[in-house]
């Protein structure tokens, strides 16, 4: 009886969790899409600001570990694939593993790690301050000032991003190729493009524009559960990692698992 | 019903209003209006529901019975578009001052007016200037909050409430945590403002010194309820206990029967909601 009343209660309170995001997203889609019609300005110059905080400043670190994720797939792949002496396939092995997957992913846990947590500390630290209470009572929607930026700048730069991590996995591979087995550079890239289809790459791009919206949904929301005190900031800080990485991979299987069923034979 | 002329010489009237948090009644049943162009102080003990009442009359939180008519319209009822154009014309001065922490004591008080009004950047430079000269700040638009003193926060998140021009100003706790002469400064200041120009201003305090400074009218809540309501002469001159043990500063007596605090050694707990 207390087991079936527990699981009864957690399931609600996930669906509870996932309707809140759904309405986070839905207000700042509502913002983003007919906002504009009726009056109530975009605002595209925080949202290319948030831009630049997301996307561009993560480019060093984000290019640095998906570089190495890039040598470490060739260098396990490379491991199974000379046994059968088909090391030439480590350039294959690679570029689709990081078009369909890795890159996606990578630049998904980098944006957690680095804007997921800090959209939740943000909006977090602005309840405890009453920021989010005075921008109410200047008559200024949160989720219009705060969020739809932060939703427009992640839609615009994950795919962005993901491409260049895409990019710096496939050279990560190409080192490897070339000191260990025997492609000069161009051989490598040339196998790259011969081994990938277009839905390699857009299947990844669609994947991590999904993962955006989570990471920012998730972020903001936990950001607003904050109640009273600086130690809740913490709390959602956390949270809004751990949150964001469970959903990006649930919903990375779920849509992987759709592009193979899609998928032409 | 309600009387309208009643109403009309408010500009805000509360009706028997009720405000909970979740199962806890913070308000039972409160009834008082303001007047147009008056001072009214809302005085009380910590936890009496001062805070709550402020936050409701200005829409940020919802009762749960009554009305509260501002303007003309019950803002209990109304939809968010409406809500929001009542909002443009009341500025709010929290305890903290809550300034964005991003933006820069101008931006601050520039805010409302990018937002809400077609003015050119140059005209909103110049009220920038004249509010933050009015609330004795002139010269720290480049600054950023946290180069403030608690003090000048107050001030600067004054005129950006009033950067609107509102017809209703409200001041959640505006001493508290500042120092007797910085506290004296800001008292100085709300009476300034209620000469210098027609508004109609809201003080929620528990500072009785700066209470019947600047009051025109006291209201003074106890535990949810109002106690009294009447100019400070009036108040300074009534005889109900509580009030004056509020007004004479006299503690809680610290056990009261020895009955009660049998039962409050063992009386059962709610079982505590996480």
């Amino acid at each position: 009886m207390a087991v079936t009343v527990r699981v009864g209660r957690a399931t609600l309170s996930g669906l509870a969790y996932v309707g809140g995001l759904a309405r986070l997203g839905g207000r700042a889609a509502y913002f983003t899409f007919i906002g504009p019609f009726r009056g109530r300005a975009l605002r595209l110059e925080r949202a290319v600001h948030q831009a630049m905080a997301v996307g561009v400043e993560a480019l060093p670190i984000l290019s640095l570990i998906t570089f190495f994720i890039g040598v470490i797939l060739a260098l396990q792949g490379a491991y199974e694939l000379r046994k059968f002496g088909a090391l030439h396939y480590v350039s294959s092995a690679v570029a689709i593993s990081m078009t369909r997957e890795l890159g996606p992913l990578m630049t998904a846990i980098v944006v957690i790690g680095r804007s997921g947590s800090a959209f939740a500390a943000e909006i977090g630290t602005m309840k405890v301050t009453e920021e989010i209470d005075a921008l109410q009572t200047m008559a200024l929607d949160p989720i219009q000032f705060l969020v739809t930026p932060k939703f427009l700048a992640m839609f615009v730069m994950l795919p962005c991003l993901t491409t260049w991590a895409d990019l710096m996995g496939i050279l990560g591979g190409a080192l490897f190729g070339v000191t260990n087995a025997g492609f000069t550079f161009t051989g490598y890239l040339r196998a790259t493009l011969d081994a990938l289809y277009l839905r390699d790459i857009s299947s990844g791009l669609i994947k991590s524009i999904m993962f955006g919206m989570t990471i920012t949904a998730v972020g903001c929301h936990e950001g607003f559960s904050v109640g009273a005190g600086a130690e809740e900031v913490g709390r959602s800080t956390t949270a809004a990692v751990v949150m964001s990485i469970f959903l990006v991979i649930a919903v990375d299987l779920v849509f992987t698992a759709l592009f193979y069923f899609l998928s032409p034979k | 019903m309600i009387e309208d002329a009643k109403i009309n010489d408010a500009i805000i009237a509360v009706l028997d209003l009720r405000v909970r948090y979740g199962e806890r009644e913070v308000l039972h049943g409160i009834n008082f209006d303001v007047r147009r162009y008056e001072t009214l102080v809302i005085l009380g003990g910590s936890g009496s529901g001062k805070s709550t009442l402020l936050r409701t009359l200005v829409g940020l939180e919802k009762p749960s019975a009554g009305e509260i008519w501002v303007k003309g319209k019950n803002i209990a009822q109304i939809p968010l578009g409406e809500m929001d154009e009542i909002r443009k014309k009341l500025g709010m001065s929290f305890q903290g001052g809550a300034l964005f922490g991003s933006l820069t004591v101008g931006e601050n008080v520039a805010l409302p007016l990018r937002e809400h009004t077609q003015l050119e950047d140059s005209t909103i430079q110049i009220i920038v200037r004249l509010k933050l000269e009015q609330v004795g700040l002139a010269g720290f638009e480049e600054y950023m909050p946290s180069q403030l003193s608690g003090g000048m926060k107050k001030r600067a998140a004054v005129a950006r409430a009033m950067a609107m021009d509102p017809e209703i100003l409200c001041f959640d706790e505006p001493s508290a945590g500042l120092d007797p002469i910085i506290a004296a400064g800001i008292d100085n200041l709300i009476v300034k403002l209620k000469k210098a120009f027609r508004m109609t201003i809201v003080v929620v305090t528990h500072e009785l010194a700066s209470a019947f400074l600047i009051a025109d009218r006291m209201v003074l809540i106890d535990k949810g309820n109002i106690m009294a309501i009447g100019t400070p002469e009036e108040l300074r001159a009534s005889a109900h206990p509580r009030v004056r043990q509020f007004l004479d500063r006299v503690p809680e007596p610290e056990v009261t029967e020895e009955l009660d605090y049998l039962q409050m050694l063992t009386e059962e707990r709610p079982p505590r909601r996480s």
